[in-house]
């Protein structure tokens, strides 16, 4: 297992938005979260690389390890844990800059200044996010003037330029075309060779298409998480059927 | 929580009920092709045989809903298992009425058979096959995964009165050699009976599947 969660609290103030949540995220896989909106989901996803200490009244209990180790362990250092556990977000959230500049920007954080290095990255981390060809003749250009699928794609390259160890993606498809969609798609399905990756989606198609297992959420509690394929034909509880069905949500 | 794609619910409801009815009409036109064939009613017989292209009509109207619903649905899930029994039951339902046709053809053909007393074994046949294809129907509609296996069950029957029917008509082809052709139209009529029972038992194993999602595999066979 990649990461281990047991026993997962988390409240925000008085209100409680995760209750007991146990689960385990293979490693090379590709994880779906689902439910309806404030289930839990995203705030579990940001509880993985410590997202939700940027949040004030945030108060969590339980242990969630990545490779075994504690990941609210007093001594973690944060910024290491971003980078072995990155994030992609809904709507891409590029910085005004060159399509170089946001792919090595994390590399800078890390300071690494050395320009063969960097334009090796630059290289790499396109590829990988399927996008070189794309802009491989204009790396200098603004990042802003990207469509949003090639725009999100580089969100995905920048995080890929760090080199981490899990990808955490919450709804990374909700802002795109269904061609951009399906490129995302079949990216995640190529990375998942190297990375493990946890997703929120909304949508049940895509949760079915893109990963190995699902995960069920409601009201704060994980309610059955399985293999997909057993999650998607016969699903054990009739909550996560009614679900996944769209009887409610 | 308020449920939400009514619509959908209702559609796939509708699949099940025209499912239902199909079924149902193929059961009663194999108990008229056996009343037409123990009483040489080629009338009879020839209302089974134009009944037949209406289960050709009613399965081509259950194929096009399922279709349309995968299309514009997606289902998945018990939904999708609706539908995947939907497909394959009706194909089963199809072939049964294709049996009820058969019968009913010879018993146009040739009117009366022999008398009742060398038709027994083929009544008692098709009084099986009757029982096994409305149970297999009714576990269908009321969602009954004992009475889908119980039919599972009752193909050893089925397939002991078969070989006892095979056995007499055999014996007969030989002692009444004047009846021959008759003997052997006889033979074929057993064979359909003994197939309508192998469908019902296709039909109880997808009801299985249905409600449980539970593939019946070969080694499982009752």
């Amino acid at each position: 297992m990649k990461m281990t969660i047991s026993n997962l609290n988390l409240y925000y103030g008085e209100q409680q938005a995760l209750a007991g949540v146990s689960l385990e995220i293979p490693r090379n896989r590709v994880m779906a979260l689902i439910g309806p909106s404030g289930c839990g989901k995203s705030t579990f996803l940001r509880t993985l690389n410590r997202m939700n200490d940027l949040i004030d009244c945030v108060r969590i209990d339980g242990r969630i390890e990545l490779d075994g180790a504690n990941v609210y362990a007093d001594d973690m250092d944060l910024v290491r844990l971003r980078k072995r556990v990155g994030m992609v977000f809904q709507r891409p959230n590029l910085f005004p800059m060159s399509i170089y500049e946001n792919v090595i920007y994390g590399c800078r954080v890390h300071g690494l200044s050395d320009k063969k290095r960097l334009d090796e990255i630059v290289e790499k981390s396109l590829r990988r996010a399927a996008l070189w060809e794309e802009v491989k003749d204009r790396l200098d250009d603004s990042a802003m003037g990207m469509s949003g699928g090639q725009q999100q794609r580089l969100c995905i390259a920048r995080v890929l330029a760090v080199e981490p160890e899990v990808l955490l993606m919450d709804e990374p498809c909700s802002a795109l075309d269904p061609i951009s969609t399906m490129k995302i798609e079949e990216l995640v399905q190529e990375l998942k060779q190297e990375y493990t990756i946890v997703m929120v989606t909304h949508n049940m198609q895509q949760a079915a298409r893109v990963s190995d297992y699902t995960a069920f959420f409601l009201n704060g509690k994980l309610i059955e998480h399985d293999v997909t394929d057993t999650i998607f034909t016969n699903p054990h509880d009739k909550k996560t059927e009614d679900y996944i069905t769209g009887r409610f949500g | 929580m308020e449920q939400t794609r009514k619509e959908y619910i209702h559609e796939l409801a509708i699949v099940q009920e025209k499912v239902a009815a199909m079924g149902d009409k193929a059961c009663t036109g194999v108990q008229l092709a056996m009343e037409a064939l123990l009483a040489g009613d080629t009338e009879l017989a020839r209302e089974v045989m134009l009944a037949d292209d209406v289960l050709d009509e009613m399965i081509v109207d259950i194929e096009d809903s399922c279709i349309l619903l995968i299309a514009k649905q997606q289902p998945i899930a018990h939904d999708l298992r609706v539908i995947a029994a939907g497909f394959k039951i009706s194909t089963d339902i199809e072939r049964i009425g294709d049996h009820a046709y058969d019968i009913a053809k010879t018993v146009q053909d040739v009117g009366v058979l022999l008398d009742n007393e060398r038709l027994k074994w083929v009544q008692l046949l098709g009084a099986c096959a009757v029982d096994m294809a409305a149970k297999a129907m009714r576990a269908y509609r009321e969602h009954d995964v004992r009475l889908a296996d119980e039919v599972r069950q009752l193909d050893k029957k089925m397939d002991a009165i078969f070989a006892h029917t095979f056995y007499a008509l055999s014996e007969f082809v030989t002692t009444e050699a004047p009846h021959q052709k008759r003997i052997t139209q006889l033979l074929f009529i057993a064979r359909f009976l003994e197939r309508i029972g192998d469908h019902a038992v296709n039909i109880a194993e997808w009801v299985i599947y249905l409600e449980t999602a539970e593939r019946i595999h070969k080694k499982d066979k009752a």
